[in-house]
């Protein structure tokens, strides 16, 4: 690792005002808010930040991505890998609105970000100048709060705001447009901290009429069910989880999102719901009792067909976002508040409790689901090699202890299946959005988030060519990221669906790829391709081994689809296991 | 199948660039057309209120307000049935100068219909009225015979029946904001 954090005046608060510019003020104020990383791309409109970043470049670190893109899922990567708020600069014009996918990617996935953006001078705005885009107008649904910056001696306190939003209740991203002819101005500056905003609550007062009514639900509860999404994570209640779990006997499953807040091999860990999730937690939601529902939103690839879910069950929802209540599933009870506060208060009404018997209906149904379908893919006796069999091995050869970042698409649901974790913020996937391309970039971030953690990313071969200009960022800074492409020639997910539900015509998923190897060459990675069986541990143990980034390609099975699967609108209880 | 109801949502917000944006994407979002909007200053200097009627399901005024209140510059929102509320809407109507010179005709539109005459032009006159839409609208109705030349009709603006104090509602807003920073 080439690149170190160098922001050593972590919080450090100067209280006397120092004149600087405008520009100066965004970066001094970064570094007072803690940020050791900038993702970005330079262009006309935020030149003069650009010339601060590189006046304080020995406290602060940009990393020039290759892409907006590339930067703003970088930044999603390392807020996720570190639960700090991740920082992407961008141009206006184009520079803008290439940021825009992230944008809505962090926004559906709760990712704290502040996006600072370069704007034209504030008398050239609304005249369609060189580079302009209204891009507050164009974010306004997909952040959580944005603002136009025309007046300097607002700088330092929305920058303030921005952190204090993005970070703090239902975490999200935000975005700041500063106009050029502000960031030339010479303004005072005093690091201000934003810490209340009259309008905001971002952690409601606690309802305690409401835990004891969940705790009574539960207490009360023959069949109770949990289902936790990446609330618990982003309020990091993972511990308060795991005792809620242990203390009332509770079967557990995750959300995409909620993976590796329990650890996988935990008893009461009884796997993923959803489309591609686990046959027991799918099947067995329309016969629990109660359903506990922690920091998720109940997203259709969740639920299936609404009308057929979970009907039985009386319904307790934990969230931090009121709006998320009876949403998608009428709730009997809501708790409302950060998971972390909501569950340490509720385990004080919760009794030890024993259901062994309603843990047994998960263990039967895994045990066909593993006869039906783990057998046959992970340990597969011919042909060619699996995506599950790569992902379980770089799970066991790593310990269940490496950050797992996966693009989106076949080898997603795949890597989320069968890797296992031991310990949280471990698994970084674009959920909501669904963001092919994400792998790659986010990779970046997670390591540079989490340094002294071995970052694996998995992507296919139809994602990774969306982004895979980011080995430009690799090669520049050195950051070691295992990158492996799970390549079975074709957009693996669209095919499956088009072989399930459209008479297998593949318009358009077959896909060429290029010589990977030489592009790895090219920017100086280290590479290898895999296709015979006997042949994958030991290449990725030399990628493992490798103390530099790494591209292992492998070629797997071209038609083999993900299963068990909820096919789209059907119950949960309808979930194919072929 | 829940049925599709006219209510009135109030929203009470700071007075920040790209609020309304804010409000009006959330009905984009879920596909919902409003049918009137007004803004002005509340009783609190520096908070302003948003009314808007919109057609929806119950429970979905219920989503909508609370998606709208989890705007950072909003501070509450929420929404009324018709019966819940007083409400009023202005029109003003604009005809030819010649129907008033020309018989009794408007002078007994505007006794019937409580319309009063604004401003009076050599070319045009203006009339105004208060009321529900269904009053307005069945001024111009009236009107019509004789050419009205523009007619335009105000947003709504509704005050809720029951006896709940905005300040009060405020101050337990910025209360609960303090505390948890």
């Amino acid at each position: 690792m080439e690149v170190v954090s160098k922001n050593k005046s972590n919080k450090a608060i100067k209280p006397t005002a120092i004149k600087m510019s405008g520009a100066d003020a965004v970066i001094r104020s970064l570094i007072d808010h803690g940020v050791d990383y900038i993702f970005g791309y330079p262009g006309g409109a935020n030149m003069p930040i650009y010339d601060s970043v590189y006046n304080m470049s020995d406290e602060i670190t940009h990393v020039l991505a290759r892409h907006e893109q590339g930067a703003i899922h970088a930044a999603e990567g390392y807020a996720r890998s570190s639960g700090r708020v991740g920082v992407v600069f961008a141009t206006s014009g184009p520079g803008a609105t290439n940021l825009i996918t992230g944008i809505a990617d962090a926004h559906l996935d709760s990712t704290p970000l502040v996006c600072i953006t370069g704007q034209v001078n504030a008398n050239l705005l609304g005249s369609d100048a060189f580079q302009e885009t209204d891009v507050t107008g164009i974010t306004s649904p997909i952040t959580k709060w944005n603002y136009q910056l025309t007046k300097k001696e607002e700088i330092v306190e929305v920058i303030a705001k921005a952190f204090y939003i993005a970070s703090t209740g239902r975490p999200g991203p935000v975005l700041i447009d500063i106009s050029k002819d502000i960031q030339f101005e010479e303004i005072e500056y005093e690091l201000k901290k934003h810490e209340y905003i009259r309008s905001y609550v971002p952690y409601p007062k606690l309802n305690i009429e409401e835990l004891k009514e969940a705790a009574e639900l539960i207490n009360s509860a023959k069949k109770p069910m949990i289902i936790f999404g990446q609330g618990v994570i982003l309020s990091g209640a993972e511990k308060q989880l795991k005792e809620l779990v242990e203390k009332a006997d509770i079967p557990a499953a995750n959300t995409l999102l909620g993976i590796s807040a329990l650890d996988t091999d935990h008893p009461n860990a009884v796997g993923m719901v959803g489309m591609h999730g686990n046959y027991a937690p799918n099947v067995l939601t329309n016969s629990c009792d109660v359903l506990i529902a922690i920091g998720m939103r109940f997203d259709d690839r969740i639920t299936g067909d609404l009308n057929q879910y979970a009907k039985q069950a009386k319904v307790i929802h934990f969230d931090i976002d009121k709006s998320e209540f009876h949403k998608n599933v009428k709730a009997e009870v809501t708790v409302l508040g950060d998971a972390k506060a909501t569950l340490t208060n509720v385990l004080d009404y919760i009794e030890k409790n024993n259901h062994s018997d309603w843990k047994a209906e998960f263990d039967k149904l895994e045990a066909i689901e593993k006869e039906e379908i783990w057998d046959k893919i992970l340990k597969p006796s011919e042909g060619k090699i699996t995506m599950a069999e790569v992902v379980r091995d770089v799970s066991k050869m790593t310990d269940g202890e490496a950050v797992v970042v996966t693009d989106v698409g076949q080898h997603q649901m795949f890597a989320s299946r069968y890797s296992l974790f031991k310990q949280t913020k471990s698994f970084i996937s674009s959920g909501g959005l669904g963001t092919m391309g994400f792998g790659l970039p986010a990779a970046i971030g997670a390591k540079l988030g989490a340094p002294n953690r071995e970052v694996v990313s998995f992507s296919g071969d139809g994602g990774f060519q969306m982004t895979m200009q980011e080995f430009g960022t690799i090669m520049e800074y050195g950051v070691t990221v295992k990158q492996v492409v799970l390549n079975n020639g074709y957009l693996g997910m669209v095919r499956q669906w088009q072989d399930l539900f459209f008479d297998k015509r593949y318009a358009s998923t077959p896909m060429m790829s290029p010589e990977f190897g030489k592009i790895a060459e090219a920017y100086g990675i280290e590479y290898k391709k895999v296709e015979k069986r006997e042949d994958l541990q030991a290449a990725l143990q030399e990628m493992l081994d490798c103390d530099k980034s790494y591209l292992l390609e492998v070629a797997v099975q071209e038609e083999l689809n993900v299963f068990p699967m909820v096919p789209g609108g059907a119950a949960v209880t309808e979930v194919r296991l072929k | 199948m829940e049925e599709n109801k006219q209510y009135t949502l109030f929203v009470y917000s700071e007075n920040h660039i790209g609020v309304m944006g804010r409000i009006t994407n959330t009905f984009t979002s879920r596909n919902l057309n409003i049918d009137s909007l007004t803004v002005s200053e509340s009783e609190v200097a520096g908070v302003y209120r948003f009314t808007i009627v919109t057609h929806a399901t119950a429970s979905l005024m219920m989503l909508m307000s609370k998606r709208i209140e989890r705007q950072v510059d909003v501070i509450k929102a929420g929404y009324f049935a018709e019966e819940e509320l007083v409400t009023q809407e202005v029109a003003m109507y604009k005809l030819s100068t010649d129907v008033l010179t020309d018989g009794m005709e408007i002078e007994r539109l505007l006794r019937k219909h409580s319309g009063r005459i604004l401003a009076v032009h050599k070319d045009y006159f203006v009339i105004e009225k208060t009321g529900h839409k269904v009053e307005t609208q069945a001024l111009f109705e009236d009107l019509k015979v004789h050419g009205v030349f523009e007619f335009v009709r105000s947003g709504r603006v509704a005050i809720s029946k029951p006896m709940v104090l905005f300040q009060e509602i405020l101050q337990d807003v910025e209360e609960e904001a303090k505390q948890t920073s």
